[in-house]
């Protein structure tokens, strides 16, 4: 890969003699076509008005391939086909056989994994270390999961013959292009419904791959179809009257104007949105495990993740200790080339996301916060941007109520649990939240009040396809994984 | 009605009639705005003027809903449970005069209006029951696949605003609201506009009934009026859509996306056997985890 | 070696029994799948091939090489020390090792065979390896140890009392060992494989601090589970936390069940990202092991020479 050079791992302390290896992941495993079509019916077509887009390394800038643009047109012919099969082969087929089908998807992305890690990586940015011992077996295991509830359904409380919805249209984000594409698969395809997936405009290769390994599977044609594109392709998708059930994980201002648009249809709507999550570190928690907590909840996967600790909330009597730890831990931290198995921090994932993490960075500065980055330098091709932590940030600065979506981190503190809990839950988000104390009862307590989907104590950051994830208020509604997560594709 | 009159020709007993006012925070206020409005039986006749509920009445009683979340929230599902049998027990005690306000409002038969009182108990009885199953029913714990211990449990969603049936003025109000409030919800609904009246004896017993002030609230008036200011209320976690004007619904639908409220609109027949549906409809899961180890 | 100690926790804290269990228990608990799931992440990462041929000599240069079996002989030691000395007679930049670990009847053939080289020679003491005797045998076998010549006293510190919390009697235990080896070098056995949670490694590491030891070590090698990744994590975290507090940069010495370079290698990574490079030295880290030696020297080759080794090209001993 070109480019090694320019994005080699940095380190600002990087010792004279003992020094990590760039441990580049080869990308000679993945195999890009110069282009790719729209994956509808079955089979990989252009799109009908021509169009198309380059999707990009976000690491290095350079070109992966074009990719097909889906219109109107191609939304049609998609709905269309999705319909087809819902009244056709897979709208007809056992629930067993359908179990089957996920099973074998769920083989081949296991045999597939690196290939898969390392095109995520190029086409995200985001670390290999990641895509290779994160995405991947998460994406294979919900495929597993919910393979086996497709024969089960009747028997999962939702009465005693639960209907699939039909056409389902799903559009995902790229900061976790193939797990949230698996997410939003496997549950819908289990349940009995056919999809129509919109994949993210600056990630649209890994869930092309995801049709590929469709067709290899043999999955009927129509089952699920995928649509390339931006913004205005998962509009006319959400909007098409012939889907039944929408399905969407992104941006809560999207999300709202999602809303918006299926108001007064059919359509049954589950949405899984941003968030502003508190990480609350009491005196009494396990510091060293804490400061990797607070490390993987807002630095994992460059802070693009809806669920991050973005809101570092610390009793004050350890708020030094705490600080002092987590600059000495971010020294260690290691950004630069996504395919480095060494690298922590990999690319930004685009230039107009860079921009939004850096104005709000300025807003931060200027609103009075301190900020600090460790020594740390940025590679000079690619997006880029250093970890960062504000601290001095109180609850009416910009930067602990707006989602920032990148790695940035408000440090707050408090000194009381019920401050705490009040600082946490003073948010319209309710997506997650962390806690940290090495008393029981308390965590039983903040978990109780935290007004969070997901409550993660002394941990961060941790999924599970037999766990449901989702948000309160802004956060969206619906849940994704578990037993609850078939309720987004039932009619009950 | 020819009032009775003794052999003097004096007036036997004149009615006292009641003033229908609104149910805010444990309260009966009329509507801030003075304003009422006629309730006629089915047959045409006057029942009582109801208090014609204002946008500000809607915006107290959402104040009085939140004030009183936490604490009904945080209540013991078994509480809760006790509370809701409770209002099912004194509803069983004024059956006769519900059946009367039923029958009038609707323009049922003594039989059938006292067999939807009694459907209305059984309702409750039926939610009451509830309280403390369902988290056992929709929670779980998760064999998720690492060293964590890993539970969901349904949570109240928060305030929900409900519009209540239409035509089914106590059976239809039960229907909607006690599996909001079972759950740990606070609500303000909003009744039946043409047939009010039995949505405001109901308040009368939920306020003798050890519902915490500000748990339920009931509003009467214009449907058309409150719903969108509810719909659009910031601090409105959830709405029922059930009584609302099926051409409303969409803009009702949107204005609920400002907030990404929770919105129920079924069409299901609430005279029928309920499901887990409307339970499940305001109640959020939340998912712990926590390490195991030594 | 002056023992403690300047610091928040001086100078009450050894006072008694309660004194010490507030202060150990007060200090901050370690989550075991937290810390396991660190220790992991570390052993992920790879260093680079310059890095590596200078960390595998850097580990050689670790190891106290041991041998402690009830079936030693001088045969068996002089020939232990001759590797020591010279770990490949083939290639004179190989460094020799930083120990030699016996058992204290064995320290003076120990001495007489690395006379005139750098390996020091170190001895387990206090009733090795269980710790079960009366202090005035412990005491003979430690002064046994120094009188033959030992340079460094690697002592077990009594789990029972430990796990019984009677920390006042294994903080007088330390101490008394601490006065009685005087300038020479002491580590601290905590057996961590015995002491059943992180949350009381950590205890046991502070408590040996305290009590003067410049090294905390992990294992006899005679439990099950010897030295782990996770352990070291801890361990070198709480040096780190010790030093910072206003103590002395306390060495960790990792031991038992380390035989190949991929490990060590991986020790070197937990050390540098855990406590700092300043505790890559033979000062502030040891490896204890026997066979590692051989794997290092053969990994050792293949950077040099591009190919894999084989077995009988090291000597056994």
């Amino acid at each position: 890969m070109t480019g090694i050079e320019t994005t080699e791992s940095t380190r600002a302390a990087a010792g004279p003699v003992f020094d990590y290896a760039p441990a580049p992941e080869s990308r000679d495993i993945v195999r890009l076509d110069p282009q790719y079509g729209l994956f509808i019916d079955g089979e990989f077509v252009p799109a009908a008005e021509g169009r198309t887009f380059t999707t990009i390394n976000p690491a290095t800038e350079e070109p992966l391939a074009a990719v097909a643009e889906a219109g109107p047109a191609d939304v049609e012919r998609a709905v269309a086909a999705a319909r087809a099969a819902y009244e056709g082969a897979w709208g007809r087929m056992r629930g067993r056989d359908r179990a089957k089908y996920l099973f074998r998807i769920a083989r081949i992305v296991q045999e597939r994994s690196r290939e898969l890690a390392v095109l995520e990586s190029l086409d995200n940015g985001k670390p290999i270390r990641e895509s290779r011992d994160v995405d991947l077996p998460l994406v294979a295991a919900h495929f597993f999961y919910y393979a086996g509830w497709a024969d089960k359904l009747e028997l999962a409380g939702f009465g005693p013959q639960p209907r699939p919805l039909g056409v389902a249209g799903q559009v995902i984000p790229w900061n976790f292009p193939l797990l949230m594409a698996a997410w939003k698969l496997a549950p819908a395809l289990a349940c009995g419904n056919t999809c129509v997936l919109k994949p993210a405009e600056t990630t649209p290769l890994s869930a092309l791959f995801l049709a590929q390994i469709c067709q290899e599977a043999g999955l009927p044609p129509g089952t699920v179809n995928v649509l390339t594109g931006a913004g205005g392709t998962g509009a006319a998708l959400v909007s098409h009257p012939g889907v039944d059930k929408v399905a969407f994980t992104g941006s809560t201002e999207v999300g709202k104007e999602i809303r918006k648009a299926v108001a007064g249809t059919h359509k049954r709507l589950t949405l899984e949105l941003g968030g502003k999550a508190a990480n609350v570190i009491f005196e009494d928690a396990p510091v060293d495990q804490a400061i990797e907590g607070i490390v993987n909840g807002i630095f994992f996967n460059q802070g693009h993740v809806c669920c991050a600790g973005s809101r570092l909330l610390v009793q004050e009597s350890v708020a030094d200790l705490v600080i002092d730890r987590l600059r000495e831990r971010l020294t260690t931290l290691r950004l630069g080339d996504p395919l480095d198995k060494n690298t922590d921090i990999g690319a930004i994932n685009s230039a107009e996301q860079l921009d939004k993490i850096r104005l709000l960075a300025d807003v931060g500065s200027e609103e009075g916060a301190q900020r600090w980055s460790p020594p740390c330098e940025l590679p000079s091709r690619g997006f880029w941007f250093a970890p960062t932590i504000f601290t001095g940030v109180s609850q009416s600065h910009r930067i602990a109520r707006e989602e920032i979506f990148g790695p940035v981190l408000s440090v707050l503190t408090f000194r009381t649990p019920e401050e705490a809990v009040a600082k946490a839950n003073n948010t319209p988000y309710g997506l997650s939240a962390g806690v940290w104390t090495e008393k029981g009862s308390r965590i039983l307590w903040m978990a109780q009040k935290l007004e969070a989907g997901v409550v993660w104590a002394n941990t961060y950051n941790r999924f599970d396809p037999t766990s449901p994830f989702g948000g309160y208020q802004e956060s969206g509604f619906g849940r994704e994984g578990g037993r609850q997560g078939l309720e987004a594709y039932l009619d009950v | 009605m020819p009032e009775r009159t003794d052999h003097l020709g004096h007036l036997e007993h004149l009615d006292v009639r009641k003033t229908y006012k609104l149910f805010v925070g444990g309260a009966f206020p009329r509507s801030e705005s003075g304003r009422s409005y006629a309730v006629r039986a089915a047959d045409g006749s006057l029942l009582a003027n109801a208090a014609l509920a204002s946008r500000k009445d809607a915006r107290d009683a959402v104040v009085a809903a939140r004030g009183a979340l936490a604490g009904w929230a945080g209540t013991t599902a078994y509480n809760r449970g006790q509370v809701l049998y409770r209002v099912a027990e004194m509803l069983e005690g004024r059956r006769a005069q519900f059946a009367e306000e039923v029958a009038a409002a609707e323009g049922l038969r003594a039989g059938a209006a006292r067999r939807t009182v009694d459907a209305s108990v059984d309702r409750l009885v039926w939610y009451a029951g509830w309280s403390d199953k369902v988290a056992q029913v929709l929670g779980a714990s998760n064999p998720v696949a690492g060293p964590y211990f890993n539970f969901s449990v349904p949570e109240p969603t928060g305030v929900v605003a409900v519009l209540a049936p239409q035509s089914s003025s106590l059976l239809g109000l039960v229907s909607v609201v006690a599996p909001v409030v079972v759950t740990g919800n606070t609500v303000v609904v909003v009744a039946s506009e043409e047939r009010p009246l039995p949505a405001v004896d109901l308040a009368e017993v939920l306020a003798t009934a050890d519902v915490p002030p500000g748990a339920l609230n009931v509003l009467t008036g214009r449907t058309s009026e409150l719903a969108p200011v509810l719909a659009g209320h910031m601090d409105v976690d959830g709405i029922d859509l059930t009584g609302a004007d099926p051409s409303s619904r969409a803009e009702l639908e949107r204005l609920a996306a400002a907030n990404v409220k929770r919105v129920v609109a079924t069409d299901e027949d609430l005279a029928r056997t309920p499901s887990l549906r409307r339970l499940r409809a305001f109640v959020e899961i939340k998912t712990v985890w926590h390490p195991v180890g030594i | 070696m002056t023992a403690p100690l300047a610091g928040p926790w001086s100078p009450d804290v050894a006072t008694s029994d309660a004194a010490l269990r507030r202060f150990l228990h007060g200090l901050p608990g370690v989550d075991q799948v937290g810390a396991e799931a660190r220790a992991a992440m570390l052993a992920t990462r790879s260093i680079k091939r310059e890095a590596k041929m200078w960390a595998l000599d850097t580990a050689v240069s670790m190891i106290d090489l041991t041998t402690l079996e009830g079936a030693d002989t001088p045969g068996k030691v002089a020939a232990m020390c001759a590797k020591a000395r010279r770990p490949d007679p083939t290639d004179p930049t190989v460094p020799a090792v930083a120990a030699v670990c016996v058992y204290p009847d064995l320290v003076r053939v120990a001495v007489e065979e690395v006379s005139g080289s750098p390996v020091a020679v170190a001895s387990v003491a206090t009733a090795f390896p269980s710790g079960r005797a009366s202090m005035a045998v412990k005491l003979a076998d430690v002064r046994d140890a120094l009188d033959a010549g030992a340079q460094e006293i690697d002592m077990v510190i009594d789990r029972g009392a430990f796990l019984a919390g009677r920390y006042g009697q294994v903080y007088e235990e330390v101490r008394a060992v601490r006065e009685a080896v005087g300038s020479a070098l002491l580590k601290v056995i905590l057996e961590t494989g015995e002491l059943a949670t992180y949350d009381n490694v950590q205890r046991a590491a502070w408590l040996s601090m305290l009590a003067g030891a410049d090294f905390v070590k992990t294992s006899t090698g005679k439990v099950s589970p010897a030295a782990t990744r996770p352990v070291a994590v801890v361990l070198l975290g709480a040096v780190r936390d010790f030093m910072q507090a206003g103590g002395r940069r306390v060495g960790v010495k990792v031991a038992g069940g380390i035989r190949t370079a991929k490990e060590a290698v991986s020790y070197l990574v937990v050390v540098r990202e855990t406590a700092g490079e300043e505790w890559l030295t033979p000062d502030a880290f040891r490896i204890g092991a026997s066979t590692l030696l051989n794997d290092l020297l053969m990994q050792r080759t293949k950077q040099r020479t591009g190919f894999y080794s084989g077995r009988d090209y090291f000597t056994i001993d």
